[in-house]
């Protein structure tokens, strides 16, 4: 059949990638990006690809916890990192606090953006739990959305930020008594 | 008690769960067993007769499984049709992959279908086409110029549509006549779109169905399926096509796109799933656009600022090819008919063209031509204001429409709107202080609740209006809804959802919404125009309230007593004169479907309504007035957004939080146009903005904070009492941005009429101030 031809004719690869804390082993070619092995190998179809140049975040993901894109880098050098999608925020049906302030601010439309903003706010904010709104519209502007106009995004990693401070405030409080 | 209604409430998105989760199924996300993966080889030159395709080498590139030109697929072409005389509109046709001829760069000649995506382009990069080149068209001078070649032999002067109407008598003497007579000239850039997700599809052959099955990010996928059909000469019944989540769509996916119909006819061919997604340099180069328009309008005032006439001359580069269904008419037949606006206006002449070039085609875009002409009168109004003296809120206010219904000179009848209020209540809300600051504002009203009737009056030969939707409950007393309308990120399953619960006392949490399947309802025009709530909202309605009576006959019979007697709340049919009689829905249900016995014998079997709903007049007409406060940067000739104050009036909203997403989102598309955003080509037709490095997509740091303001004058028209709101933030940003600017430019005596307004302009008129 001309498809096992073909088939064999490419430069495959062995790759071990962890993904949300999952060990994958992926057979591909060397070229192919990370977004694409994630979505297409294995499936992982929340993280989206907008530009395929780096520009519009729609693919971000964290490796090793901080952002990135995930369609300039090859799969090949995802190896031996840690990698984590959208997938990774909610617990089974329940949201994680960051993905339910974007619910309650209407910080998402159509959705195709979401999970490149939810994973760049994810890593932003464990870097900067303390970031200011204007801190965050900063790092906002780093990622493309269509629909939102971005004032909801900020506003919802905003909130988000400032419930976890005050939940930690409170903590601290309740440790004190 | 019954439950408080939700109508009118923000109540959460039923949508986000999943596509918060990474649990949205969009195109690109599915994936079927045996898929291959198509591209397209594209036209490298703007113009020209294709002389050789030769695809051997593309078929020898390891993991090309197949490749088509024109001549392998045998397509019917797609044509989209004005009833009109050939002297006011020419058909053209557009070849499903270019036969003979090419007409823009980026234009599909053939597909190649590949093991993956990688592969495809592999093979992409083997192909041999040789043309014989023709000169290219690329601007309207080029195109109306005498002698121009023809982008399509059978259009003189390049020229698609070209209508003159109204023309009030006596309109040249007001012209010459008037205390005051200001002109306007203004030409708007081209624009993309772009929803974030580009466009794509995925079709197989379902053998056991006999069906092709297409999954298509579109707007209106009755539409496709209809085209698909005759192109792929398949009875309709034979094509089901299904939207699946969408990425944005904007009006870019509100056309039937020719790769859509060539990955259907590929996947027919090889008898195997073929998914194409296209990647953003061709979403950006070869995909629809919009925008590019050209005005000069002349109005004339009297000595107190009223208006006495506009005079306007519109001509729209509609690029390459008429779109499918609404034809290269779409931006000149609505600037045409809807210029005079919110503003009473006694004499009207408008000529509207469009115009073919070499450049990709121009398909709908948010407002469709209304941010242009809303633009342009909104700028002769200042210009008045300032030849007269007046302050330009205060013109206006002499001027927009207050007693309704109003009948205009363009034959529109406007219904009850909140013009005068929104104005006086945006002016309070903008304030300003600063060097080079301005003030802009506009005043705009939108028509939401197209029906057949005002398409028709388009001469449309596919003419979107009525749309249809299906409520059936079942026996664990949940209800499905189908609709017609297909929403791509306007909520339409949480905003449907809350008039479905309210008509039928039902818990929100049972509603689910079907959409965008072909299947699952019998037609349907889908989502553009802010139509989905007006017009397919309606129908949920109606449907829900035959269910609702069904209900309450079903109830009624058991107890004996009248249908009036029985109301419906919480899940539960009661006696209004004793409460204690009451059936659950599931108890209903369970009649209706497992004991149908005990059925009187009027009454059929089953849980189901359907109602089609359609609007006969001329509409209901949305409102807002928008004001904008700028500064302008002296260094870098930026233009920052200061203050934006929007004050709208959907009418009836049903769920506010989405109204203001809607003018949130629309204003940052509108500010786009207006300073950032151009589809730019070359002499020889190559598109020069190819990625979001050219193509400049304003982020968070342009986009401002949006102060919105609801007023509500519920439509008499709708169901809901709901107007449209998905294009408002769109049509009035342009206007209000761009005469703030010119407002901070006053002492330069620059006015800057064109968009976008780039920091280069902006730059070189504040430094002829520093100079003079």
């Amino acid at each position: 059949m001309t498809e096992e031809t073909a088939v064999s004719e490419r430069e495959l690869q062995l790759l071990v990638l962890d993904v949300n804390g999952e060990q994958h082993e992926v057979i591909t070619e060397p070229r192919r990006t990370l977004v694409d092995v994630l979505r297409h190998e294995l499936r992982l179809t929340g993280t989206h690809v907008g530009c395929e140049h780096g520009i519009c975040g729609a693919c971000t993901v964290l490796v090793d916890d901080r952002p990135v894109r995930a369609c300039l880098m090859f799969a090949a050098q995802a190896e031996g990192a840690r990698i984590r999608t959208v997938e990774s925020l909610s617990r089974g049906d329940e949201l994680g606090d960051l993905q339910r302030a974007f619910s309650e601010h209407h910080g998402l439309q159509c959705g195709f953006c979401t999970p490149g903003f939810l994973m760049l706010a994810e890593g932003f904010l464990a870097e900067r739990p303390e970031a200011t709104k204007d801190e965050i519209r900063e790092v906002v502007a780093a990622n493309l959305c269509r629909c939102t106009g971005y004032q909801t995004i900020v506003e919802a990693i905003d909130g988000c930020a400032t419930a976890r401070r005050q939940a930690c405030a409170n903590l601290c409080d309740s440790k004190e008594k | 008690m019954s439950r408080q209604k939700l109508v009118g409430r923000s109540v959460a998105r039923r949508e986000d769960p999943r596509l918060l989760s990474g649990r949205g199924r969009f195109v690109d996300d599915i994936a079927l067993p045996g898929m291959l993966h198509a591209q397209f080889i594209r036209s490298t030159v703007a113009h020209g007769e294709i002389a050789s395709v030769d695809l051997s080498a593309v078929r020898q590139v390891p993991g090309v499984m197949a490749a088509f030109t024109a001549e392998d697929l045998e397509l019917g072409d797609i044509t989209a049709q004005l009833g009109r005389p050939l002297s006011e509109f020419v058909p053209t046709a557009m070849p499903v992959l270019a036969r003979d001829k090419v007409r823009f760069v980026g234009e599909p000649l053939a597909i190649v279908v590949a093991r993956d995506a990688y592969a495809a382009e592999d093979g992409l990069e083997a192909a041999r086409v040789t043309y014989t080149t023709l000169p290219p068209v690329t601007t309207e001078e080029a195109a109306l110029a005498p002698g121009a070649p023809l982008v399509h032999a059978e259009a003189a002067r390049n020229t698609l549509v070209d209508v003159s109407l109204f023309a009030t008598d006596g309109i040249d003497e007001i012209l010459a006549s008037a205390p005051c007579v200001v002109h306007v000239e203004t030409r708007t850039g081209r624009q993309n779109a772009l929803p974030l997700e580009t466009r794509g599809a995925v079709a197989h052959w379902d053998d056991r169905e006999e069906q092709l099955v297409l999954h298509t990010c579109t707007q209106i996928p009755h539409q496709v399926r209809t085209v698909a059909a005759r192109s792929l000469r398949l009875d309709e019944r034979a094509v089901r096509v299904v939207a699946p989540d969408m990425g944005g769509g904007f009006g870019q996916k509100c056309v039937v796109g020719r790769e859509e119909i060539a990955v259907a006819a590929a996947a027919l061919r090889l008898r195997r799933p073929v998914k194409w997604i296209e990647d953003r340099k061709d979403a950006l180069s070869a995909s629809f656009l919009a925008r590019e328009q050209h005005y000069r309008v002349r109005a004339a005032f009297d000595a107190d600022g009223r208006i006495l006439g506009l005079d306007a001359d519109v001509v729209c580069d509609m690029g390459a090819y008429s779109c499918y269904p609404f034809t290269a008419g779409i931006e000149p037949l609505m600037a045409s008919a809807e210029m005079p606006g919110v503003y009473k206006v006694p004499a009207y002449r408008v000529r509207g063209r469009a115009i073919t070039t070499n450049k990709a085609p121009t398909g709908p875009y948010r407002g469709v031509s209304r941010p242009q002409y809303v633009m342009v009168v909104e700028r002769l109004f200042e210009r008045a204001a300032r030849e007269l003296g007046l302050d330009p809120v205060e013109i206006r206010r002499r001027n927009v429409i207050t007693d309704f219904p109003y009948t205009g000179v363009n034959n529109i009848t406007y219904d009850p709107g909140s013009y005068l209020e929104s104005l006086n209540l945006c002016e309070q809300l903008v304030t300003a202080e600063g060097r080079h600051i301005g003030i802009g504002y506009s005043c705009f009203s939108e028509r939401t609740g197209y029906g057949s009737a005002a398409f028709a009056q388009r001469k449309m030969q596919v003419v979107p209006g009525f749309d249809i939707s299906e409520v059936r409950m079942d026996t664990s007393g949940a209800v499905t809804v189908t609709t017609g309308t297909m929403s791509h990120g306007q909520s339409h399953e949480t905003t449907m959802a809350q008039i479905v619960a309210d008509e039928l006392g039902v818990d929100i949490a049972k509603v689910r919404l079907h959409q965008g399947d072909t299947d699952r309802i019998t037609y349907g025009f889908g989502t553009f125009a802010s139509r989905s709530i007006t017009i397919g909202g309606s129908a949920v309605r109606l449907a829900a309230a035959k269910l609702g009576d069904k209900l309450r006959a079903i109830a009624a019979a058991r107890w004996d007593i009248d249908p009036d007697e029985v109301e419906l709340t919480d899940g539960v049919a009661r006696r209004r004169d004793d409460a204690s009689d009451a059936l659950t829905y599931e108890e209903i249900a369970d009649i209706a479907y497992l004991q149908a016995h005990l059925l009187p014998k009027d009454i059929e079997p089953g849980l189901s309504a359907a109602a089609t709903f359609d609007v006969f007049n001329d509409g209901t007409f949305s409102n807002a007035t928008h004001g904008v406060v700028v500064e302008l940067h002296e260094g870098t000739g930026q233009v920052e957004i200061l203050r934006y104050v929007c004050v709208e009036d959907c009418g009836v909203a049903i769920n506010p939080q989405v109204v203001e997403g809607q003018c949130r989102g629309g204003i940052a598309q509108g500010i786009a146009g207006a300073l950032f955003e151009q589809v730019t080509y070359d002499d020889q037709g190559e598109p020069s903005a190819t990625s979001f490095m050219d193509y400049k997509v304003p982020t968070a740091h342009e986009i401002p904070d949006v102060l919105i303001h609801h007023l509500q004058t519920p439509s008499a028209f709708t169901e809901t009492g709901a107007k449209g709101a998905g294009e408002g933030g769109t049509i009035g940003a342009p206007a209000a941005v761009l005469n703030a600017v010119n407002d901070a430019l006053r002492a330069t005596g620059v006015e800057l009429d064109n968009t976008p307004v780039t920091p280069e302009t902006v730059h070189r008129a504040l430094h002829l101030e520093a100079t003079s």
